[in-house]
């Protein structure tokens, strides 16, 4: 079987952009779309007096959507090529949704931005750029659709780009491409449009297919979170005892000496194992099971590190966070706060700015947050954190901040120095 | 060594640190397992997260009373291998006595009866989280579905109060009496799974696998002649023929159709599902035709 590896990307637009359009054409070009779906959505198409099959049907998934023609929650989608398997996590564009697109990029390694040539870089075009530096994506692409309305101009795809380019240099983007597309059309999409001879890029299938997404986990700091100790109580295996997790980052081998936090005491590696085996090293995402040389009270949200390069410990944080609720965050709120396979309760202690995701300015007068703001809290929690800066670590650098009278999730979180 | 995962290391990572965070967090689990292919697949990952240790929760089989034997065979030997407890939901019992009432006029399943089932087994054992086979791309209505998809106290869904759910920081918070449904291969696709089973050299059952069956059209679908679906004798499009055929999902006799087919082994599935241009509910259920929400409808009422 070849192997193929992950690409999970991020997708955001406003309403008329065509986003949707964009990844039905993404589906049908590289022919993951089945008959029996186009069939219904010629039907659907015919039914609503549309000219043209509208792709964005199949993607528009629950009714209330359909009757409304809008999305209204995170959907996601998959699609591969011989080279690659990609998810694509597709998040509404209106501006009361800004925390479907902090969920969608939660997990995604690119972020793909529509803006129509028509209109140019709008609020919404640097809100999702803003939320994708945010989350520190480290590629972004930005697909300049409707060229065959702007009749296919250079000019117009340099202007936008230019504009969109300055605003970008003010955040944190390492990796930023630009396209001209027709999703209608599906020029640049798959295949290279014959229409704009005067882009020398990649279509866009191309460019998703050859990023290089590799060298953005971070392979040097050891990240261990403890999720599970493994004590089977059985007669062959009673002296067994293991410790199963997700490698969060960094590289973990057989013989390696490492540290177990919070206790700071010191063991080597014993082995490596899993269901098919042992293996001699461990990297991110895998998941296994390690057993150490010395029996030490070892339990769930325990990590192992290593002794000179260790995470922050500390019950007092400094975070970015965006608020999901209806009900605003306020100052001295108190809340449950998930980090790797720890909870704890957290008390808010001071909001610090609002930050405007459209301007960037910082409003130091605020003291709440509502639904789909994004600003900067201190808070300290019940117990300690081992975490590290979310621009270094997006796993062990994120947590959520959950109601306890609701149980809902009511932010994501991305942890900074505190100060 | 590059350090990478192929995609379905990756997929099978991501799915077995899902699971142990149920085993982690969670009280009474169980796993979905109808005996499937995608059920199989869910408890060969369970074994996988679970290891060294024994499978610490039952499996939840919801019997309508209309399966294929070769699948009963196939569940009671797995579950015999492994040494867990087998829970069964009955539709059956549930029409004997008189909780449901079965429709039944031609070309209509028992369905949306195993709802009732399924939530009936669920209050009964206390279960707080049940694993489910379920994948985003096999319906548009789950698309949008969670990983950890909360279900409130009637067991129904929300999807318009659905919980963010955040890198892999999942929140399965919940009141007494309200239970989760857990979807470890939401980011699968039919064609990982049968790469995945060929990978880890996972049994099926043998309807998966092209065999002779007798079958005959109805609504420009085949149907296998069994006790519970007989052709139409006064209607010749219904007239029966032998066909080599498979099926590439199990569900209740009487709505699930074969494809015609001459895949005998997995690796010649996989080619067959690369190059297939019709979607698998599409091709083989009967049940999600009645109306373009109708996975979704069902899926607010609690079911899988």
């Amino acid at each position: 079987m070849s192997q193929i590896d992950l690409l999970r990307f991020a997708t955001a637009g406003s309403v008329d952009d065509g986003k949707s359009t964009l990844i039905g054409r993404l589906l049908y070009d590289s022919k993951q779309i089945f008959e029996d779906q186009l069939e219904a959505i010629e039907r659907t198409s015919l039914a609503r007096g549309d000219e043209y099959v509208d792709l964005a049907l199949l993607t528009d998934g629950l009714r209330a959507e359909r009757e409304q023609g809008i999305t209204i929650d995170v959907a996601y989608r998959y699609f591969s090529t011989p080279k690659r398997k990609f998810i694509i996590a597709d998040s509404p564009g209106h501006v009361q949704h800004t925390r479907n697109m902090v969920t969608g990029c939660s997990t995604a390694d690119l972020v793909l931005i529509l803006v129509d040539a028509r209109n140019g870089v709008t609020e919404q075009t640097r809100r999702h750029a803003f939320i994708a530096s945010l989350l520190r994506i480290p590629h972004l692409v930005v697909c300049i659709n409707k060229m065959d309305l702007v009749g296919w101009s250079r000019d117009r795809f340099q202007e936008i780009r230019s504009e969109l380019e300055s605003f970008v240099a003010r955040l944190q983007i390492p990796d930023l491409t630009f396209i001209p597309i027709s999703a209608l059309q599906g020029d640049n999409v798959v295949d290279r449009s014959t229409s704009m001879s005067w882009y020398e890029g990649s279509s866009l299938l191309h460019h998703l297919e050859d990023v290089h997404i590799a060298s953005d986990r971070n392979l040097i700091d050891l990240r261990f979170p403890i999720q599970l100790v493994m004590r089977p109580r059985s007669n062959q295996l009673h002296d067994y005892r293991g410790y199963a997790g997700q490698m969060a980052a960094g590289i973990l081998g057989v013989g390696d000496e490492v540290m177990v936090l919070p206790s700071g005491f010191v063991s080597k590696v014993e082995s490596i194992e899993s269901y098919d085996g042992q293996v001699q090293q461990a990297f991110p995402p895998m998941s296994v099971v390690v057993r150490l040389a010395d029996d030490l009270d070892i339990s769930r949200g325990d990590m192992l590190c290593r002794a000179h390069n260790k995470p922050n410990i500390s019950q007092d944080l400094s975070a970015m966070i965006c608020w999901m609720s209806e009900k605003p965050l306020e100052e001295g709120m108190k809340l449950s706060i998930k980090h790797n396979s720890t909870w704890a309760k957290t008390l808010v202690q001071e909001v610090r700015y609002r930050l405007d995701v459209n301007t960037l300015h910082r409003d130091n007068s605020s003291k709440q947050l509502a639904l789909n703001d994004v600003g900067r809290i201190n808070m300290r929690t019940t117990s300690p954190l081992f975490y590290d800066e979310y621009r270094l670590n997006r796993t062990t650098g994120s947590f959520i901040l959950v109601d306890d009278q609701t149980q809902v999730t009511v932010a994501a979180g991305m942890l900074l120095t505190h100060t | 060594m590059n350090y990478t995962l192929s995609h379905l290391e990756a997929l099978e990572a991501e799915a077995i640190f899902i699971i142990r965070e149920v085993v982690a967090e969670f009280e009474r689990p169980c796993l979905l397992f109808s005996g499937g292919k995608d059920s199989a697949v869910l408890l060969h990952l369970a074994v996988k997260a679970c290891w060294p240790l024994q499978l610490p929760f039952p499996v939840l089989h919801i019997d309508t009373g209309h399966n294929f034997p070769e699948v009963l065979t196939f569940r009671d030997r797995r579950v015999e291998e492994l040494g867990i407890r087998l829970v069964v939901g009955s539709v059956q019992d549930a029409i004997d006595n008189g909780e449901v009432t079965e429709d039944k006029t031609p070309g209509s399943s028992r369905n949306r009866l195993q709802t009732h089932s399924l939530l009936e087994a669920i209050s009964r054992n206390r279960f707080d989280a049940v694993f489910g086979g379920g994948r985003r791309d096999e319906e548009k209505a789950r698309a949008k579905e969670r990983v950890f998809s909360h279900r409130d106290e009637f067991g129904q869904w929300d999807p318009r109060r659905q919980r963010p759910e955040l890198w892999n920081l999942y929140n399965g918070r919940h009141r007494k009496g309200e239970h989760f449904r857990i979807f470890p291969l939401s980011n699968w696709t039919e064609l990982d799974i049968w790469q995945y089973i060929e990978k880890e050299n996972i049994e099926l059952p043998s309807i998966y696998f092209a065999h002779e069956r007798e079958v005959f059209r109805r609504d420009q679908m085949l149907l296998a002649r069994t006790l519970y679906t007989e052709p139409d004798p006064d209607n010749p499009d219904e007239e029966p023929f032998v066909a080599s055929v498979r099926y590439r999902t199990v569900g209740d006799m009487t709505c699930t159709s074969p494809v015609l087919s001459t895949a005998k082994t997995t690796q010649e599935v996989i080619q067959e599902t690369s190059a297939t241009r019709i979607s698998e509910r599409g091709a083989t259920r009967a049940d999600d035709k009645f109306s373009e929400a109708a996975m979704e409808d069902r899926k607010r009422e609690g079911y899988f």
